[in-house]
């Protein structure tokens, strides 16, 4: 069969039957709502750690966060995602007794996953801001957290937004095996199309479009902002 | 001494500082330095590179933890771990070679945070009641702005750092550290990052100060100006102060051999 005549019949079930209408209002905002959200979660974890990371180590209060940030970090970058997602919804839900949708569980674990790598990311950004900018803070009176909070972590953030970026396509990217907990994303709806007359060719190629277009989409947002963040400092 | 009558703002007592290289070596930076700071007095540190001047002034704020002795402020020793530091370093203004503004915050901003970030974490922080937020950041506004009137600078509130000159950056710096009304600032070389043509407005500005008699510790390379403004002028080297005058003792009757070698390569 050739290309044309598939391509036809996709069509007729993406466009013509509705079909496009579930990628949009489930797989697209699914695949969006997972990587947004994940990232949003991610900065908060990944901040702190960075934060507790760069903390002066002599008393011991720091040293034990930094032992128990070490063994985060170490865990969800030491293990595949899915094996994390797979762990999260078929062992240790149900092992303490909750139900957790299969799409929280999926916010939930690309939020600590990205938390991970966040951390990481965002020690660089912190240490890539001049000393001096902490220590004009703690000069004025300004607590350690309050300074970091306040000067420092804004202006990591500015120099780390093309990484940050970088890791928000990885994350759109790595949506792709949710449904392995069962979750709905732009590759299920696509592979159910296919499975209606089980040719996959069309539907997956469709899909190859749409993660190209917004992965393109981002990378062009995260240059506009860039450019916007500079020009405020001007 | 006419000094001595006036109270003492910082007693320093047995102060040493060391810092760790590696797991065997330990480089001791300031050995055991006893020094009495006087409310009004402007003191000048001079030595060479080296001989742990930036790192005394930065023990003055803690921002160097001794690693022995104390540091008396008003009375309490800062180097006692369980003082609030933050609270005392409020009254203690520091300006950076590097001046070190906020790059993110616009020049009032720079100005304008400690005090407003402070006055509201005193008035109860995230429960104090939005009049009162209002009160204090408007009033430190119009103290920002005084300062920047002060400094020549008020064209200059909103603009970033990254837009000024040296001269003017520096200007704002001791702006930034006068907000919070100081009782002593410490200085460590001021002007040595700037273009010759700005270090006269730097200096003019310090000179305003003292002549107000703001109590300032300066580590500076610039002796003309240590001669005119300090009334008592240290000399450090190998992390001690080997002599202690009037800029008149030091500059005209040196005694130590090091100091007589120090000024006749630099004057
Ligand atoms: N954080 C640090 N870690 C290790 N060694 C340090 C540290 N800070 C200062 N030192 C060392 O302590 C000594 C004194 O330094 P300090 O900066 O106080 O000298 P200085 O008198 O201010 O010199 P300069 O005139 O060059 O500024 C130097 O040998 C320096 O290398
Ligand atoms: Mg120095």
């Amino acid at each position: 069969m050739d290309f044309a005549h598939q391509w036809e019949k996709f069509w007729l079930l993406f466009y013509t039957n509705g079909g496009y209408k579930r990628v949009f209002s489930e797989g697209l905002v699914n695949t969006l709502q997972i990587a947004i959200l994940g990232l949003a979660i991610g900065i908060v974890i990944g901040t702190l750690i960075a934060a507790v990371k760069v903390m002066p180590k002599y008393k011991v209060l720091p040293r034990i966060l930094d032992g128990v940030c070490n063994v985060y970090v170490g865990f969800f970058r030491g293990t595949p995602l899915v094996v994390q997602l797979l762990m999260a919804y078929y062992v240790i839900f149900p092992l303490i007794g909750v139900t957790v949708s299969s799409l929280n569980t999926c916010i939930l674990v690309f939020g600590l996953n990205s938390g991970a790598y966040v951390a990481e990311i965002m020690r660089a950004g912190i240490q890539s801001v001049d000393r001096g900018q902490m220590e004009a803070g703690r000069a004025v009176g300004l607590s350690y957290a309050a300074t970091m909070m306040k000067i420092v972590v804004p202006q990591a953030v500015k120099n780390i937004l093309p990484t940050l970026g970088n890791e928000f396509i990885a994350l759109i990217k790595d949506t792709s095996v949710v449904s392995f907990v069962a979750a709905t994303d732009l590759y299920k709806i696509f592979t159910e199309i296919g499975n209606k007359n089980y040719e996959y060719l069309a539907p997956y190629l469709m899909m190859a479009i749409f993660y190209i277009v917004l992965v393109l989409g981002i990378t062009l947002l995260v240059k506009l902002l860039e450019s916007r963040m500079q020009r405020a400092d001007r | 001494m006419e000094n001595q009558a006036k109270n003492e703002l910082i007693v320093v007592s047995g102060l040493c500082k060391s810092f760790r290289i590696n797991k065997k070596k330990i480089l001791n930076v300031l050995n055991d330095i006893d020094y009495t700071i006087y409310e009004g007095q402007k003191i000048a540190i001079i030595g060479p590179s080296g001989s742990g001047k930036s790192t005394f002034l930065r023990c003055l704020n803690c921002m160097e933890d001794p690693t022995g002795g104390s540091i008396f402020f008003e009375g309490e020793d800062l180097a006692d771990m369980k003082v609030d530091i933050n609270r005392h370093r409020e009254n203690i203004g520091m300006v950076f070679q590097q001046f070190n503004l906020f790059n993110n915050k616009t020049v009032i901003q720079n100005i304008m945070l400690a005090p407003v970030h402070l006055g509201i974490k005193k008035a109860g922080g995230l429960f104090a009641k939005p009049a009162v937020k209002k009160q204090i950041k408007e009033q430190a506004k119009e103290n920002a702005l005084k300062l920047l009137r002060r400094i020549g600078l008020e064209e200059k509130a909103n603009v970033y750092p990254s837009t000024l000159s040296g001269g003017q950056k520096q200007r704002i710096a001791i702006a930034r550290a006068l907000a919070m009304n100081p009782k002593v600032m410490l200085f460590d070389e001021p002007t040595s990052a700037l273009d010759p043509e700005m270090v006269g407005e730097v200096l003019d500005l310090i000179k305003e100060l003292a002549n107000e008699g703001m109590t300032m510790v300066i580590v500076t390379h610039e002796m003309g100006f240590a001669r005119e403004v300090a009334d008592r002028i240290l000399f450090m080297d190998g992390g001690r102060i080997t002599e202690e005058g009037t800029p008149e003792e030091i500059f005209k009757h040196p005694k130590n051999p090091r100091l007589q070698e120090f000024l006749s390569k630099v004057l």
